[in-house]
């Protein structure tokens, strides 16, 4: 019978259909400081041990400074210094491989797991974070837990798990000029809605996915949790392949040809049968820009803020009224007028060496403009060095962004990275929920390019008109 | 974790569609590292603004698609600190729906309009071993609406059972059995440890 590419990866990870239902056997576990610490005190409160340390993966990103604080010890404010000490401390015991503050491979757990090459085509990952649906772009099945699940993968490397429905995304036509993976998710999400893939597994197809670099194809899984699917899947390819071939990555199978060879198998037989599908217009997408206070209340950039009464697609009026209201927004502004004070070029889902190049084409020989405070946050000390190497963080300082240290920084602001009340942003993260970058803050969802080209313009810009020096 | 049965009581109501995790239990108290009291902190910045009201009853009946955004364990251990035992709304987000059915803070669907009139009545019943949820009708009427749960989610809810617990004693050697079948597949996992 012909099998979803899903279907393969739980069948091959599925222990007893027994009668109080199965389990599904986890191949990597990521873990950061700030779902982790309670569920280390359930297993030292039970006296239970981590059954697979060596399949587990600790970092440190959500808290941490990007001023340059070189180790946990340094860290100023108390309570995130406590949590990353905590993290270190509960690893060491548990025997849990950890990369820290300080260390060259410390970053945002979904950029440092497919850099080190330990996300890989074909496995279950899980993390206590909703965006670990971005290992998907390899063709695993990767998703987000709550702390309870983290102890219990600890404790036996399985999850409790009834098989969810599965979902393909279609997409006819390519992008056009300009038009980005995170366009196309922001798009999708408009279309469908931020509850449209609830209860799913997400597989993304079509030829516009298919031309997708790694990268982009990471972006469009990340955001998977904000159209609520359980997780975002694209088939490995030779895209996929050219990732362990091309850059030396320590986590890579040995026998890399054999690997291939097993990882080829996976994709979507033709034929198979998926619960629900959807089509999406890849070639109608332009530059989107988010309006609202959820993924799904996107425009595009040569689009007007709309009115709640006339809203077509899935966003409820009230719920658009009040998130007008937060935003401070009038119905009819076009969204090109939109001022902005703050620029932010990093987070899980644009942060990675791709798209600090693209934000780095746009601002080469520019100026932030005046009142507008810039910031790029590498995902990871890896992407950090890369890019230094290359000179961006030159092209990026010259401009008048200011070049930090890796982590997750203002994507959530539980570091000192967050705006102030009232301030509007731009930024490459992937939720604009009232207050995710700071009480009060506004945020303006974009690509990495549309982001770059808000910060020279203090305004958003349609990319696609954009000179490049 | 407590057993649960009957959840009975006056109704909070929250009329919000898309109600994220970031608004129930904003980022500034997950440094926290112990996993209680959270109850003081919940709807930290909604419970500013003018017109909040949204006291600790038993039971909460709010807006579609609950729960969204971040998969943090801590929105649940807020609403139950706060004094919520069941929450009833026409969807919920799916992480934040399993992270309740962890800690024994009871998720229940129900249709909007079924939703709308158990706020109305302003008390009513949650029923995990009848699977239905009753309330009165503005004439004074009891209706009793059915919900669906999974029957495993259910049984654990129901006997307050430890999930670790229970897949130890359940599942161990199957467990070990399938770690031991999968040894010599290919490729192999890789090792954390020797990076
Ligand atoms: S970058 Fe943002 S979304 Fe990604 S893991 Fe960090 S806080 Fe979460």
């Amino acid at each position: 019978m012909a099998k979803t590419m899903f279907e393969k990866i739980w069948e091959a990870h599925a222990i007893g259909e027994g009668a109080h239902g199965g389990l599904l056997y986890i191949d990597l576990h990521l873990i950061h400081e700030v779902t982790s610490p309670q569920a280390f005190e359930g297993l030292r409160l039970a006296g239970r041990s981590v059954r697979r340390p060596e399949h587990t993966l600790a970092t440190a990103d959500h808290n941490v400074p990007t001023d340059g604080t070189a180790a946990a010890a340094q860290i100023k404010e108390e309570l995130s210094r406590v949590q990353v000490q905590t993290l270190e401390r509960n690893c060491s015991e548990f025997g849990i491989p950890i990369y820290s503050l300080g260390s060259s491979r410390q970053g945002i757990v979904h950029v440092i797991g497919p850099e080190l090459g330990v996300t890989q085509p074909g496995m279950t990952i899980v993390c206590g974070d909703s965006h670990t649906s971005t290992h998907g772009a390899f063709g695993a099945l990767a998703f987000g837990i709550g702390t309870s699940e983290v102890e219990h993968v600890l404790a036996t490397q399985t999850l409790p798990a009834r098989k969810p429905e599965t979902m393909v995304i279609r997409y006819v036509g390519e992008l056009g000029y300009g038009v980005s993976a995170k366009d196309l998710v922001l798009g999708t999400i408009g279309q469908i809605g931020v509850d449209g893939a609830v209860g799913h597994v997400v597989e993304y197809a079509g030829q516009a996915i298919a031309s997708l670099s790694m990268e982009g194809r990471m972006t469009v899984c990340n955001m998977t949790i904000e159209a609520g699917g359980r997780a975002g899947m694209i088939a490995p390819d030779q895209t996929t392949f050219s990732w362990f071939t091309e850059t030396r990555r320590p986590g890579a199978p040995a026998e890399l040809e054999r690997a291939i060879e097993r990882w080829a198998q996976l994709p979507s037989d033709p034929g198979a049968r998926f619960d629900r599908e959807v089509t999406v217009d890849a070639s109608a997408l332009a530059p989107q820009v988010t309006w609202g206070t959820t993924p799904g209340m996107v425009a595009p950039v040569t689009g007007r803020v709309p009115s709640p009464t006339e809203l077509e697609g899935p966003v409820d009026p009230s719920t658009a009224q009040r998130a007008l209201e937060y935003m401070a927004l009038e119905p009819g502004t076009p969204i090109a007028e939109i001022e902005l004070q703050r620029v932010f070029i990093g987070s899980c889902t644009n942060s990675r060496i791709g798209d600090l190049r693209e934000a780095a084409e746009v601002v080469a020989g520019k100026r932030v403009a005046k009142g507008v405070r810039a910031m790029v946050v590498p995902g990871s000390a890896q992407v950090k060095a890369q890019a230094e190497a290359e000179g961006l963080d030159r092209i990026f300082r010259d401009a008048g962004f200011e070049w930090r240290g890796a982590g997750c920084s203002m994507c959530l602001g539980m570091n000192p990275d967050t705006l102030a009340p009232g301030e509007r942003c731009a930024s490459t993260s992937n939720r604009n929920f009232e207050g995710r970058q700071g009480r009060g803050g506004r945020t303006h969802l974009v690509s990495p390019r549309m982001a770059a080209a808000a910060a020279i313009a203090g305004h958003f810009v349609d990319i696609r008109d954009w000179e490049v020096a | 974790m407590k057993p649960i049965e009957v959840i009975s009581g006056a109704v909070s109501h929250l009329d919000r569609a898309d109600v994220d995790t970031d608004q129930i239990m904003p980022k500034q108290f997950l440094k926290r590292i112990e996993r209680s009291g959270f109850g003081r902190y919940l709807f930290y910045d909604w419970a500013q603004e003018p017109g909040w009201d949204l006291p600790a009853n038993p039971i909460l009946v709010t807006g579609p698609n609950f729960g969204c955004g971040s998969s943090r364990e801590h929105a649940p251990w807020g609403l139950q600190d706060y004094g919520f035992e069941a929450i009833v709304a026409p969807s919920f987000a799916d992480i934040f729906y399993t992270n309740c059915t962890k800690i024994g803070l009871l998720p229940v669907v129900l249709e909007e309009r079924h939703c709308r009139a158990l706020a109305a009545a302003g008390e009513g019943q949650v029923d995990l071993r009848a699977q239905e949820v009753r309330y009165r009708d503005p004439a004074g009427q009891l209706v009793a609406v059915p919900f669906t749960i999974d029957a495993e989610v259910r049984r654990r809810l129901l006997e307050g059972l430890d999930d670790i617990a229970l897949t130890l004693s359940e599942h161990a050697s199957e467990i070990d059995a399938y770690e031991r079948a999968r040894a010599d597949r290919q490729p192999p996992l890789p090792c954390t440890s020797a990076l």
